[in-house]
């Protein structure tokens, strides 16, 4: 009950599709979708393995709250090895795939090897079936997704692939699932573009049951309801998005801007929320149309965006002038902030390729901010470019390298290595700004300083949803802290950390943690599943995915000189704002961290650690 | 005032309920020829697959029903009509008087010339007294030859073979359901049923049926013969319209109804399977003999004999066939309108078909087959001719977004 | 007095949270496909549409139905009779809304009939665009209107 008990392996190089029995116990230990998916590839996969080889596996899981009333219960996850990192890869999106997958009757889906030639999956209830994609490779998600439903006739069916940027290896491409909601980082696209797998069909017309619906009921209304009072679950994030960010961090002083130079955008309130909502264009229509929720969800964030028809991106291309999903807070801080533009229906526009085509908006982002920077700095030159004009805050410069980074043609090519090999290669390596090798997003760890810790010790490389102390430190969520100081950051991250890994193999979505504490997610899990629930035995779980993703990462390669940040955040303070004259105090927390981890000075849990955890 | 009705199907049975609520004084009379209950034609394969008894036929489930709405049911047979003294002449003697008459004497299965269809075994599936002797040959592991594989054939085909029977269908034409779907359609449901076991032989005519030592044997235009414990002969339906003879109503294939259906008689009106009314797609007066149209027939026809002037715009051809699991249905003009384009998509292999035909941005045929989500809404689209303005052109690349096209178009959604 | 399911479709986020609560209410499992409502995604123009059966007075579905598995309660909603329903699906090809669909896993079919007056839907939904409410409100006139704008005319606008 709550798990369908099913896992499908599917195995590209033979062509078959085998159900088998999810084990159980590891679902006991691991909960769903992170932490039971990590097991798997933890016992199935050598962490050495080359992320875009064969012999790297490709995990779709389920929670065991998707697919049910809970709200936001339809989340699933993709879990590999990733190749903008060579860390452990897991990651998360809503929409409508996930809670699909459940009612086709499917906990999980394994896929390993390599198709001999393009092909996508097919999964209509108990049924699987790889199809040839020969007809829809090289073409976008926006193409294929409605491809595929014409084909099999089910315009109910739910799609989650890649774009050309995914066929290509784009190492940021991510699988896109009903046309606007991502598996974002880490290039997880580029894994199944590897794997010649255009995308995954599903259907399902099977029921999700739990294992006690009164009590399942009583904890998820109840549940509701603090969400529904809540005031950044519901009301901001109704009505502004997760953009209601753009301003409040801005303020903070911790918008990292052009490449992170700056911590402040002086054209941040031309991308916030507040300009989404404003009328625009000759019609005196709004960029932001509506508000959508993902499956189940009750907060309904979601941005159903247009770019005005009139602007110069979309002139004469019908194509792009229907709504589709809209600037999210770090998707309009990367194609905006950090390359210095400030025209909304550009970034919308550039938003809508990056759906269409499967990249990830921060990395890309963040990416083209460092070649702006190196362009200026005439490290990249014109003839490098492609002839595109990399200037700060050129909206026609970003438009085009999306476009180019979407097709993964020119020196869209160079732009889709992600900034890390990007500035390897010309020989700027201090202006990626990045960890892990992964981009990281709209938060400045020297004006937010448990972000810095963040993103060192994140370990999908750089990535604020691992530990969202931005909660805390700006928020005040669940209690406020000083967002300029390091002190009890490491306790606070670690408790964020773990506990995001348990929201995040449950099913729910980490935004219900506005609201929500464990006190009110153990309820809703003990409800659906068989045997006792606790908030303890959630958190403990929590820290057992955490430790067995820091391993995987550990055996990949990966040591405590990785767990750190850009040079520029380390050495160079903020020109202005709240965190004038402060750089990210990582040294500081970082020991703190280990030690408050049950980890060595190297960053190595201890053998009390692993066999308190039982692992 | 009284109402009397000749004929106790659906189309007689709504009548006088509309009747009824148009007119809490009038007098109701049904006069039924069978020795039944008003029963459902529909529900017989149901009965002969043993999902409901006799009683789960009925058309109205409350015994006291018709006592309770002062509605009159006898058992009488309409010999000849009087429409200048406005009286009916009972097979049996007697007559009845009438002040407003309604035609709904249904149709009867056809005998084709066929040698041996008046042996003991051969029958055809119309009655409950057909049903009855069915189920009485028809044992699991029995041969049975079904003659027809039209609309009706394939109804009872489906509860034939989940009797168990070992099971041939014989259709003349090149085609199962020629007058429902497309070759595609067809053939698709063909193969459907070859995969389940039943041996269907389109093409062929039965030429002659004899009876054996044990059996049946019934030989076939191909040359061949096949050997049957029981034959059952649905070879099409045709109006009862015997009794008008010399009446003054006018009948073609069934009798001739205008936009209020009433026929070339004062007071008499027709509704259902013995009616030929207007068709809504193709607009000229045909016989629709189905369960819809006969509750559309009654219905407007009551309030016509009530007084209250209801037209008739035109009934929509519809049909719903289903086949061990696989369900198909046809809507309107299936088969095109001259000038007009048409969408389809096939998928052979998960046996999945669907065809829209259009009459400018208007629908106005459907066929499918492996579709039931919201299939209503082909009935909606094409009887509002709703203009589709941008949502045809999408469904001509996907005819499978079609209650998207309905619900979209009519919220305004454009 | 009586009160009918009115939908505002600008209020609609698609979080299918009706469709899920239609389904456990009716079936005892989270299953959509089986649901009495229906949330169609229209997010390209940025709508949303909860559909369901709009209880029409002179119900095609009831009048259809061969073997009176369809009747009128006396809130004026139109339930389905398992116990009769012998699922011809002559009722699915008969309502021109397309509310009548068959369950091929119990061979019946199976539509809104309101939960017995306390739909389970308008409960559930977070944005009231799914209530439920005494016919007489101005809302009900435009679900009325939209009936009619789909019906086949006449003959059955009653």
């Amino acid at each position: 009950m709550g798990w369908t008990g099913k896992i499908l392996r599917v195995n590209l190089a033979k062509g078959t599709c085998t159900p088998e029995d999810l084990n159980m116990d590891w679902a006991g230990q691991y909960l769903g979708q992170r932490g039971l998916a990590t097991k798997y590839l933890v016992e199935e996969t050598d962490p050495k393995v080359d992320p875009l080889s064969p012999d790297n596996k490709l995990i779709f899981a389920t929670g065991p709250l998707t697919g049910t009333c809970a709200s936001t219960g339809g989340r699933y996850s993709v879990i590999t090895k990733g190749p903008l990192t060579g860390a452990i890869a897991c990651s998360n999106s809503g929409g409508y795939w996930g809670a699909e997958l459940k009612f086709a009757g499917w906990d999980m889906i394994i896929l390993e090897g390599k198709s001999k030639k393009p092909v996508y999956l097919c999964v209509i209830d108990g049924k699987a079936e790889l199809c040839d994609a020969s007809e829809i490779w090289g073409k976008s998600v926006w193409d294929m997704d409605p491809w595929i439903k014409s084909r099999h006739q089910d315009p109910m069916m739910h799609v989650a692939g890649i774009g050309i940027a995914g066929e290509n290896g784009v190492l940021y491409s991510c699988i896109i699932n009903d046309l606007h909601r991502a598996a974002g980082r880490s290039g997880v696209g580029a894994v199944m573009g590897s794997k010649n797998l255009k995308a995954i069909a599903v259907r399902g017309t099977g029921g999700v049951k739990v294992d006690d619906f009164p009590a399942f009921l009583a904890a998820t209304s109840a549940a509701k309801e603090v969400l529904a009072a809540n005031a950044v679950t519901g009301e901001g994030l109704p009505t502004f998005g997760t953009q209601v960010l753009m301003n409040v961090i801005n303020e903070a002083g911790a918008l990292p801007t052009r490449n992170t130079r700056d911590v402040e955008f002086e054209g941040a309130h031309d991308i916030s929320a507040e300009a989404m909502a404003a009328p625009s264009g000759k019609d005196g229509k709004p960029n932001l149309l509506a508000n959508q929720a993902c499956f189940g969800c009750t907060i309904a964030c979601g941005r159903i965006s247009k770019v005005n028809e009139e602007h110069y991106t979309v002139q004469n291309k019908p194509e792009y002038w229907h709504a589709s999903g809209g600037l999210e807070y770090e998707a309009a801080w990367a194609l905006g902030a950090a390359t210095g533009v400030s025209d909304l229906d550009a970034l919308t526009y550039a938003n809508f390729i990056c759906n269409e085509q499967g990249i990830d908006p921060i990395s890309f982002g963040a990416t083209l901010g460092a070649a702006m920077e190196m362009y200026q700095d005439g490290a990249l030159t014109e003839k490098d470019t492609d002839g595109l004009e990399l200037k700060f805050g050129s909206a026609e410069s970003l438009t085009s390298a999306v476009e180019l980074t979407g097709r993964a043609e020119g020196f869209g090519k160079e732009l889709g290595m992600g900034s890390k090999k990007l500035c390897d290669k010309y020989g700027r390596p201090e202006l990626s700004m990045t960890v892990k090798g992964q981009e990281f997003p709209a938060y400045d760890p020297r004006a937010i300083q448990g972000m810095g810790l963040t993103y060192a010790t994140s370990n999908r490389g750089a990535c604020h949803l691992r530990s969202y102390t931005v909660s805390s430190e700006i928020l005040g969520i669940p209690e406020k802290t000083d967002p300029l100081v390091t002190d009890g950051k490491a306790g606070l991250v670690k408790a964020f950390q773990d506990a995001t890994a348990a929201v995040d193999s449950a099913g729910l979505c980490i935004f219900t943690t506005f609201a929500w504490t464990l006190e009110d997610i153990a309820p809703q899990i003990d409800g659906a599943l068989a045997g006792k629930w606790s908030v303890d035995r959630l958190l403990e779980i929590g820290e057992r995915v955490w430790n067995l993703e820091r391993q995987y990462n550990l055996q990949a390669g990966f040591t405590a000189k990785d767990d750190t940040l850009p040079k520029r955040l380390l050495k160079d303070a903020a020109k202005t704002g709240p965190a004038k004259g402060l750089t990210a105090g990582l040294d500081k927390m970082l020991p703190e961290y280990y030690e408050a981890r049950g980890w060595t000075k190297e960053g190595v849990p201890t053998n009390e650690t692993l066999a308190r955890l039982a692992l | 005032m009284h109402h009397v009705i000749l004929g106790a199907g659906p189309a007689g049975v709504l009548a006088a309920e509309t009747l009824r609520k148009q007119d809490t004084n009038a007098k109701i009379t049904i006069l039924g020829a069978e020795d039944e209950p008003p029963y459902s034609r529909m529900a017989i394969p149901y009965l002969l697959s043993g999902q409901i008894d006799e009683e789960g036929t009925y058309l109205r489930q409350d015994a006291g029903h018709y006592k309770n709405h002062g509605i009159e049911v006898t058992r009488a047979r309409a010999g000849a009509l009087d429409a200048k003294h406005k009286k009916i002449a009972l097979e049996d003697g007697g007559e009845v008087q009438y002040d407003r008459l309604l035609i709904a004497t249904g149709a009867s299965p056809v005998r084709p010339p066929v040698e041996g269809l008046d042996l003991p075994g051969v029958h055809s599936c119309w009655t409950l007294e057909d049903a009855r002797a069915i189920l009485d040959l028809a044992q699991k592991g029995d041969h049975v030859v079904l003659m027809g594989a039209g609309f009706i054939g394939s109804i009872i085909l489906e509860a034939l073979v989940s009797r168990g029977v070992k099971l041939s269908a014989v259709e003349k034409e090149d085609r199962m359901v020629p007058r429902m779907m497309d070759q595609t359609a067809s053939g698709m449901l063909k193969r459907w049923w070859e995969e389940h076991g039943v041996n269907v032989l389109t093409g062929t005519q039965i030429k002659q049926i004899t009876r054996g030592e044990d059996r049946l044997d019934v030989s076939l235009s191909s040359g061949k013969s096949l050997r049957a414990k029981l034959v059952v002969v649905a070879a099409g339906v045709a109006s009862n319209t015997g009794f008008l003879k010399g009446s003054g109503v006018d009948t073609d294939a069934g009798v001739k109804v205008d936009g209020f259906l009433r026929t070339s008689a004062n007071h008499v009106y027709a509704a259902g399977d013995v009616a030929q009314a207007k068709d809504f797609s193709t607009g000229e007066f045909s016989v629709l003999a189905i369960q819809p149209v006969a509750a559309d027939h009654g219905r407007i026809a009551a309030q016509n004999m009530a007084g209250r002037e209801t037209p008739h715009r035109g009934s929509l051809n519809m049909n719903v066939l289903a086949a061990l699991g696989l369900v198909s249905s046809s809507f309107g003009a299936w088969d095109g309108i001259k000038g007009g384009d048409n969408a389809a998509m096939c998928d052979a292999d998960a046996y999945r078909y669907l065809r829209l035909e259009f009459d400018g941005d208007r629908l106005a045929g459907v066929q499918a087959v492996g579709f039931t989500d919201h299939i209503g809404v082909a009935r909606g689209l094409i009887e509002t001719k709703l203009r589709l303005g941008r949502w045809k052109d999408v469904l001509m690349k996907s005819p499978e977004r079609l209650a998207e096209a309905y619900v979209a178009c009519a919220q305004g959604i454009r | 007095m009586q009160k009918a399911l009115v939908i505002d479709p600008v209020k609609c986020t698609g979080c299918k949270q009706c469709e899920l609560a239609c389904s456990y209410v009716k079936e005892g499992e989270f299953n959509p496909a089986k649901s009495r409502i229906r949330v169609f995604d229209f997010h390209q123009d940025a709508r949303f549409v909860p559909y369901t059966c709009t209880q029409c007075a002179e119900a095609w579905c009831q009048s259809a139905c061969p073997v009176d598995a369809i009747t009128t309660n006396e809130r004026g909603v139109k339930e389905v009779h398992d116990a009769l329903c012998v699922g011809c699906k002559v009722c699915t090809i008969a309502c021109p809304f397309g509310t009548v669909n068959y369950n091929a896993s119990t061979g019946k079919v199976i539509k809104c009939d309101e939960c017995g007056g306390d739909p389970a839907c308008v409960k559930a939904c977070p944005t009231q665009a799914i209530v439920y409410v005494d016919v007489e409100q101005a809302g009900f006139e435009k679900m009325k209107h939209w009936a009619k704008r789909t019906d086949a005319g006449a003959q059955a606008s009653h």
